[in-house]
């Protein structure tokens, strides 16, 4: 069951674009399999992503856009810790405080421009499904 | 009628809808009967930009009486009403606190306060109606004087946290601020006697006994001399200063030190914590549950210390941002959630 869901939350929720690759995440090896975690009875997912090189400035969008993507997919019950590959990243811990304060992220989503990248990172015409 | 001997339950007495998005705050008016002789008034404001105003009928129960839109051009994120009742603040992400005006049935908005560089996250009054405070992701604190006419004077910006400032609120008794941050510390603001300058006179962080992660909420017991924190790291904390020196002294109430810690409670982010005025700590978390907490009256030679009364699980279908008691109505709660719906509970003895 567990892993059943892990490929549903892979393969039709994050095979979507990092702004500065045109592959999915998948592709880039940015998400795998393994580091999704799906606890369907606690309602919990926990998703670890590495971001393309130590210092991506992108970091903090694909995480944004990897919660956009989860919550629009998920089931209003889940609740969805978002982290950084430990070591992978050097700002990783404010990172992770700021994808997992659910005030910061819905001022961002209120930002029309930041809006409008995660839009354009998940809308279909970007997808290339693996 | 000692609640710490016996049994209580929870009873949901009323589901709210009506809002379009998560609920984010609550504040009951202090004195209802000042709004056209309601009964009960309780205020709620939601990610749908509208604060609406939930007002107790013959039977009891709350019907909304006011929609309060296309003010704010984003989350209305926090509320409170002025100690007369007549006055209602609310705080945006966009930046703005609107005060509303009570006024012939229904509310005008009067004023909006503006300067914070963002968000505004929190908007308290002081009990002496002299005082609001606003605190926002800029990171600073600012303080506005009520002036006649529906004036409001900014009288201090305070500037000390390093990070966003997710909620500030006056003590009850006097002109004292507590503000709690993203930067994981608690801070007291006062005025200086001589100069009327607001200082920070107190800052609590994990060196003493405080937060390891963002501080969600504060608030204080009714006589003042016990506060409850909130935060990310999954524990609720009280702070005491009884050892202040006289009630109207504000130096006494400037230097606070940690009580006790409620771990183990919570399994997620506990974002709201409030105490009724007959000392039961409400908290709501992202774990979607509430729980109660009386303090143990034990030995009177060991440090005090509060036990759990009650955890309602799945008090709602999604987090909890805010719990509030009633103020005139010592066991009947209101909760809100990212649901969308708001609940009014009522604590009751079992026997």
């Amino acid at each position: 069951m567990t892993s059943g869901l892990c490929n549903v939350c892979l393969r039709n929720s994050l095979p979507f674009v990092d702004p500065e690759h045109p592959y999915s995440l998948e592709e880039l090896k940015v998400v795998s399999e393994d580091s999704i975690e799906v606890d369907d009875k606690l309602s919990h997912v926990r998703v670890v992503f590495t971001p393309t090189v130590e210092h991506c400035s992108m970091a903090t969008i694909i995480g944004l856009c990897i919660r956009v993507k989860l919550m629009r997919s998920l089931p209003s019950r889940f609740k969805v810790d978002i982290l950084v590959a430990p070591g992978t990243h050097e700002t990783e811990a404010s990172i992770n405080k700021q994808l997992n304060d659910k005030e910061r992220v819905a001022a961002a989503l209120e930002n029309p421009n930041l809006l409008e990248i995660v839009e354009e990172c998940l809308s279909p015409s970007f997808q290339t499904w693996t | 009628m000692e609640l710490l001997d016996s049994n209580v339950d929870l009873k949901e007495l009323q589901k709210l809808q009506g809002h379009a998005d998560r609920v984010w705050g609550l504040a009951w008016n202090p004195a209802p009967h000042n709004c056209g002789g309601a009964s009960a008034m309780l205020a709620s404001c939601s990610g749908d930009k509208t604060l609406r105003i939930w007002q107790m009928g013959p039977t009891h129960r709350f019907d909304c009486s006011t929609i309060l839109e296309d003010t704010h051009t984003r989350t209305v994120r926090s509320c409170a009403w002025s100690p007369c009742g007549k006055f209602l603040a609310t705080a945006s992400f966009d930046s703005t606190t609107a005060i509303w005006k009570y006024v012939g049935g229904d509310f005008e908005c009067v004023a909006t306060l503006e300067g914070h560089e963002n968000e505004v996250k929190s908007v308290t009054w002081s009990s002496s109606g002299t005082f609001l405070a606003t605190c926002s992701r800029d990171k600073t604190v600012w303080i506005w004087e009520v002036q006649p006419g529906d004036e409001y004077d900014c009288v201090a910006v305070l500037q000390g946290h390093s990070q966003d400032v997710k909620m500030v609120q006056w003590h009850p008794l006097v002109d004292v601020l507590v503000s709690v941050s993203y930067d994981n510390s608690i801070k007291v603001w006062a005025e200086d006697g001589d100069s009327d300058d607001w200082h920070c006179v107190q800052t609590l962080n994990e060196g003493s006994s405080g937060h390891a992660s963002t501080v969600w909420s504060v608030a204080f017991n009714s006589s003042g001399d016990r506060m409850v924190t909130s935060s990310d790291d999954l524990t609720l904390k009280i702070w005491d200063t009884s050892s202040a020196i006289s009630q109207t002294d504000t130096e006494g109430f400037a230097s606070w030190r940690h009580l006790c810690t409620l771990s183990g409670y919570h399994g997620r982010t506990i974002f709201s914590a409030h105490w009724s005025s007959e000392g039961i700590i409400a908290s709501g978390a992202g774990d979607d549950a509430l729980c109660l907490f009386v303090e143990e009256k034990g030995n009177s030679i060991e440090e005090p210390s509060y036990r759990l009364l009650l955890k309602k699980e799945k008090a709602h279908d999604m987090d909890i941002n805010s719990v509030r008691w009633n103020p005139k109505d010592q066991r009947i709660l209101a909760s809100a959630s990212d649901d969308g719906t708001i609940k009014i509970w009522e604590v009751r003895e079992i026997s």
